[in-house]
């Protein structure tokens, strides 16, 4: 990799990333339009108030899903970074961290459990004497999506909180200003742009939500365009509609975050699971301070609990007997494989991406003025996000079936679409690093006409090494809680940990099922921990600043 | 330096992943590929004991290719755009055959129909039953002490309890449910979706949520099989979940397979379905795969079985007219459930 | 806002468990100028940061005047901080960047906002009221956060290698615009610098610190003579003599 990498220009290896990441695209909806052989059919699509319901209710529950993840994520984001930084606040950010990761189909369970009808919460309310309502419905989708982006949001809007820079934090205190006034003087305008593309991005996430709502809508009134899209092109097998939907839908979540970068945010801001690490001066117990730490305990745990639940779920299961099932095994190894393949190719293409930008960066200092192309470089990342993985899968399905047996190319689909899908989380933790390794060392490097293998060696591996890891356990993470594209291409072949506990649900295995989730769980936790942890490492190593 | 055993961790990973891709490029010459749903060739269920028995039988190989559910199958063909591995496609159900006969994608199987036995007979010359099974709402003991004995019944019952019910959009227990209303009150379906609205805590897209809400005690009713309490019994040793008999009948699934045109020039896909027939793979099927045996069986069934809701009317669509009305039947019932 | 001398008392403090101790004791005398200096990691903006309340100290005491502040909180302390950099909120105006030193309220008296105007002029930035920091340069925004310093009237004034990042000629037209109000207000200086000139040109008194400790303390000109002492003199190298 090393080689070739150095021979190739930044410049070229960014096209090449980039090149391929819109080629993913193109051609599957590419090969779907073909499929469809004309727009016939397509103005019935259009035309049937169905679709526009459904349309509707996807921009609703989006948007309020993204109002509460965001809005509630604003002051727990805040009371983030007024902690003492330390093992409690590790712990809240390392916590805030695992949702993403998490299949689900997992996390919807775990919501069942503890706000369902029978669920262990609802209980407390009753023995209480109130009567809560059924989640099923938007209220479900709700409480599973602010489970999901809350704790992403917090950290992204935490993010611009950490590096803001240390003087204001102290100004504030030394010249008196109340949490409020500090709010809207300081911390409001250093997290507005953030926001604003915290709030396009768990929007996005809303929109192509799927499991969550298939399972907690309660009933057809209650369908978004994804699940439209996968009855589509499942039950129904209707190529036309398929297309018309994946396009409508394509225009709605474009639509909605161009609406969000409009309104001061750029979505590729702060998908990062390095904390920023600036010392905090150590606060009083002021009543702001505690009103933080009760929001932020009430966070941790809305967050934590589901968890908790799948905990208990998962431990009344025979997990040994499990463990010891060669099949079992195998996924895991499977879902490991096709997870770190992914990992691997997400982070090249997120690296050559940055380094594409960093070069252009780097340019830009001695010619001056803004850059399209660097824009778009960084901003590519979370384009991908936009189009659904399942119309990827479907699209590549039909183009490939006339070249080769889908089956044996069904595995490096899975494992292209996970690292185009991973790839923009990858870029945010790897470019930050490259960009500074690159203003530190980038100039003696030229000096010393350090080139190739040995730049790679002497230079860039040293610093970039615990970021590479900690994108490369990330996105491994993620990828193994993936279930939409492979229950396209599942097969005897292909068994992961997400397709079995799917598998087993399906076969009256519930407990099974149960058990399998609390193993995934345990992988995709130690995996995020894992990358916390190099990514505070990366952090650490590098020289302290001014602060003697 | 700690580099290195991380490369050594990972490389075995990585290979795995990779030969995971690679493992089924071998095959024999004698081989027959059934694609069938994934629960038929779980460890569990029927595939492996199917497999060994006509193995033995043919001295050939048996290659099962598994995808998610029945209707998945279908679409599978249509993906390869009739280009397709598979010699027999096991797993559809009646509500499919008519559109699977229009696709072109299958061959008369030839043989003789003899052996089967299905709930008002069966004469096709494509595609065979292997098993079949009654739709049925299954509810907990626990919590439901008089079960409804109609389905008139349990559509006017107010005791509050909750069912969790399947999409007919993308689910065959959702289209069952559906066609089941249909046939019992054919105009007035709708009158009857309303009812059963009330009733419904949710609609999940396939089998599986269901009935896990179901076991995790979300809701005391679920929509699924007469056959279903004798997993409980059996495996479980429990008699808590059990099946509502109503008097109006309950309506049929049979699930069939057929040979492809591909499987047609194969020796061994007609000698496969007659298999499938008899004992050999009829044996298999009530504890595998928790349906009612389509032929003759070597032993009585368990017990258990005995014990099971048999309903005296056997209420069925021809399959032509499910092909013609679902798109409309569909959108009627989305029409009073979207409400 | 008469100065008021600053007392360090066996301040002991450490960033971490495995970071060196530091132990301060040292005063500070009313109504003067006084410069600390020392090698880099010596503690010097950990002193002020001490003394501004933005760090706890483990043990000892901090008096201003006769008054013990060592519990209190940043807001509460007598004390104003211009740092080397970002001292202003860049999406507030100029004018009220400086309002904030009496108050972050929006509204503002007529008595304020003459004030404002007031303290603007006298670091020569009359006019400047709704200018943006964004649009003016690195010595005009260390102006202006010494302007709010001026409003608050406190009667300690922290300069944090506050001119460190301007050129010579601006540096001293800087300090001498700091001596200038010093004299005026009677407040106490405490200037972290680099540079000897910086000391030499307003200070009158020098606290020396080396490795977290307080090496030497007493007026500039004996300290940095090249004869009171080594440890200085090995600091200050070839720049012992002033050029």
């Amino acid at each position: 990799m090393t080689g070739t990498k150095a021979r190739l220009g930044p410049l070229a290896g960014a096209a090449l990333a980039g090149g391929l990441l819109a080629i993913l695209c193109v051609v599957a909806v590419g090969a779907l339009v073909m499929q469809a052989g004309g727009a016939e059919g397509a103005g019935a699509v259009l035309a049937d108030p169905v679709v526009w319901r459904t349309v509707r209710f996807t921009l609703w529950q989006a948007f309020w899903s993204t109002v509460l993840s965001v809005g509630l994520a604003l002051p727990v984001a805040i009371a983030v970074t007024r902690m003492a930084d330390g093992p409690v606040r590790r712990a809240v950010l390392a916590l805030f961290a695992l949702p993403l990761a998490l299949p689900q189909i997992v996390a919807v369970l775990g919501v069942v459990a503890l706000y369902g009808q029978r669920g262990f919460v609802t209980g407390l309310a009753e023995r209480a004497g109130f009567d809560p309502p059924s989640i099923y419905g938007l209220t479900g989708i709700l409480i599973a999506h602010t489970f999901f982006n809350l704790p992403l949001a917090a950290r992204i809007m935490h993010g611009a909180l950490a590096v803001m820079p240390a003087e204001h934090e102290r100004l504030s205190a030394q010249l008196g200003i109340g949490p409020l006034a500090r709010f809207r003087l300081v911390e409001w305008p250093a997290m507005r742009p953030v926001a604003a593309g915290a709030a396009a991005l768990v929007f996005m996430l809303c929109v192509t939500s799927f499991a969550v709502v298939l399972i907690l809508g309660g009933g057809p009134r209650a369908t978004t365009l994804e699940v439209a899209l996968y009855q589509a092109l499942t039950f129904d097998f209707d190529i036309v509609r398929a297309v018309v939907l994946t396009l409508l839908q394509l225009a709605v979540t474009i639509g909605a975050v161009a609406l969000f970068a409009f309104a001061g945010g750029s979505v590729e801001a702060g998908m990062t699971i390095a904390a920023g690490s600036s010392r905090r001066f150590a606060g009083g117990r002021s009543s702001g301070a505690l009103l933080g730490g009760g929001l932020t305990l009430v966070a941790v745990l809305y967050v934590g609990a589901p968890f908790a639940a799948i905990l208990a779920g998962g431990m009344a299961s025979d997990l040994t007997g499990l463990i010891a099932q060669p099949r079992i095994q195998r996924a895991m190894l499977t879902s490991l494989g096709l997870g770190l393949c992914a990992a691997v190719l997400a982070v090249g293409l997120a690296y050559a991406l940055s380094r594409g930008a960093v070069a252009l960066a780097a340019r830009r200092r001695f010619s001056g003025g803004a850059n399209i192309t660097e824009t778009m470089l960084t901003s590519a990342p979370s384009l991908i996000l936009v189009v659904p993985p399942i119309v990827i899968a479907a699209g590549w399905f039909i183009a490939l079936r006339t070249v080769t047996n889908v089956y044996d190319a069904a595995p490096y689909l899975v494992i292209t679409i996970n690292a185009a899908m991973a790839m923009p989380f990858a870029a945010r933790l790897i470019h930050p690093a490259m960009l500074a390794a690159e203003e530190r060392n980038g100039r003696l490097s030229a000096h010393l006409g350090l080139a190739g293998t040995a730049r790679w060696r002497l230079v860039t591996w040293p610093v970039l090494r615990a970021p590479l890891v900690a994108a490369l356990a990330f996105a491994l993470a993620l990828s193994l809680g993936d279930l939409g594209v492979i229950a396209l291409f599942g097969s005897e072949q292909v068994q992961t940990m997400p397709y079995l506990i799917m598998q087993r649900m399906g076969a009256y295995r519930t407990q099974d099922a149960a058990g399998l989730a609390l193993i995934l769980m345990i992988m995709t936790m130690a995996l995020m921990l894992a990358a916390e942890h190099f990514a505070r490492r990366s952090q650490t190593t590098e020289p302290e600043g001014n602060s003697e | 330096m700690h580099t290195r055993p991380t490369v050594r961790f990972l490389l075995p990973l990585l290979s795995a992943g990779l030969l995971a891709s690679a493992v089924h490029t071998a095959s024999a010459a004698e081989t027959l590929t059934v694609y069938t749903y994934d629960s038929f060739t779980a460890e569990w269920g029927p595939g492996p004991q199917v497999e060994t028995a006509f193995e033995a039988e043919c001295g050939c190989d048996l290659r099962f290719v598994s995808v998610a559910d029945g209707v998945a199958l279908l679409n599978r063909l249509r993906l390869e755009g009739g280009n397709t591995d598979a010699d027999i496609v096991l797993g559809l159900d009646t509500n499919l055959v008519a559109e699977a006969r229009d696709s072109g994608f299958f061959a008369p199987h030839g043989i003789s129909l003899d052996a089967v036995s299905v709930p008002g007979g069966w004469d096709d010359d494509v595609f065979v039953p292997f098993d079949y099974g009654h739709f049925a709402i299954v509810y907990d003991t626990e919590t439901i002490e008089n079960p409804p004995a109609s389905m008139a019944e349990f559509l006017e019952n107010e005791d509050g309890h909750k069912i969790a019910i399947q999409d007919p959009r993308t689910s065959t227990p959702g289209l069952g449910l559906m066609l089941w209303l249909k046939k019992l009150h054919g105009d007035e379906a709708p009158d009857a979706y309303a009812k059963l609205a009330d009733r419904v805590l949710t609609v999940t897209p396939g089998w599986s949520e269901a009935y896990g809400l179901f076991t995790n005690g979300e809701v005391s009713m679920v929509l699924s099989y007469t056959t279903s309490p004798a997993y409980h019994m059996i495996v479980e040793e429990t008699g808590r979940y059990q099946a509502m008999a109503f008097e109006e009948g309950h309506y049929l699934q049979i699930e069939v397979a057929a040979q492809t045109t591909t499987g047609a020039e194969n020796p061994l896909a007609a000698q496969f379905l007659s298999f499938m027939t008899g004992p050999g793979f009829q044996d298999v099927i009530p504890e595998t795969n928790w349906m009612m045996p389509a032929g003759e069986t070597s032993k009585p069934l368990n017990p258990a079985f005995d014990a099971l809701v048999e309903p005296e009317n056997s209420l069925l669509f021809d399959p032509q007219t499910v092909a013609d009305n679902r798109a409309a039947w569909t959108a009627e019932w989305l029409d009073v459930m979207s409400r | 806002m008469k100065g008021l001398p600053v007392t360090c008392d066996g301040l002991k403090f450490r960033y971490g468990a495995d970071a060196p101790p530091m132990r301060f004791d040292c005063t500070f005398a009313p109504r003067t100028i006084t410069a600390v200096m020392g090698p880099s990691g010596s503690g010097k903006s950990t002193l002020l940061s001490l003394i501004a309340g933005f760090e706890r100290a483990a043990s000892g005491r901090i008096l201003i005047g006769d008054e013990n502040i060592t519990a209190h909180a940043p807001g509460q302390r007598p004390v104003s901080c211009v740092f080397q950099d970002n001292n202003l909120f860049a999406h507030l105006d100029v004018a009220t960047n400086v309002a904030l030193g009496i108050s972050p309220d929006r509204k503002r008296s007529t008595e304020e906002r003459s004030r404002v105007a007031a303290a603007l002029e006298a670091v020569n930035l009359a006019g400047y009221d709704a200018r943006m920091p964004g649009s003016m340069s690195g010595g005009e925004r260390q102006r202006v956060a010494i302007a709010r310093a001026l409003v608050r009237e406190r009667p300690v004034l922290l300069l944090d290698e506050a001119f460190g990042s301007l050129g010579p000629a601006l540096r001293d037209t800087m300090l001498d615009l700091v001596a200038d109000l010093q004299r005026r207000t009677a407040m106490t200086v405490i200037m972290v610098s680099h540079d000897p000139a910086d000391a030499r040109r307003i200070a009158t008194d020098l606290v020396f610190l080396k490795d977290g400790t307080v090496a030497a303390q007493g007026p500039v000109g004996e300290l940095l003579d090249g004869h009171a002492n080594a440890e200085v003199n090995a600091y200050l190298g070839s720049q012992r003599v002033p050029s």
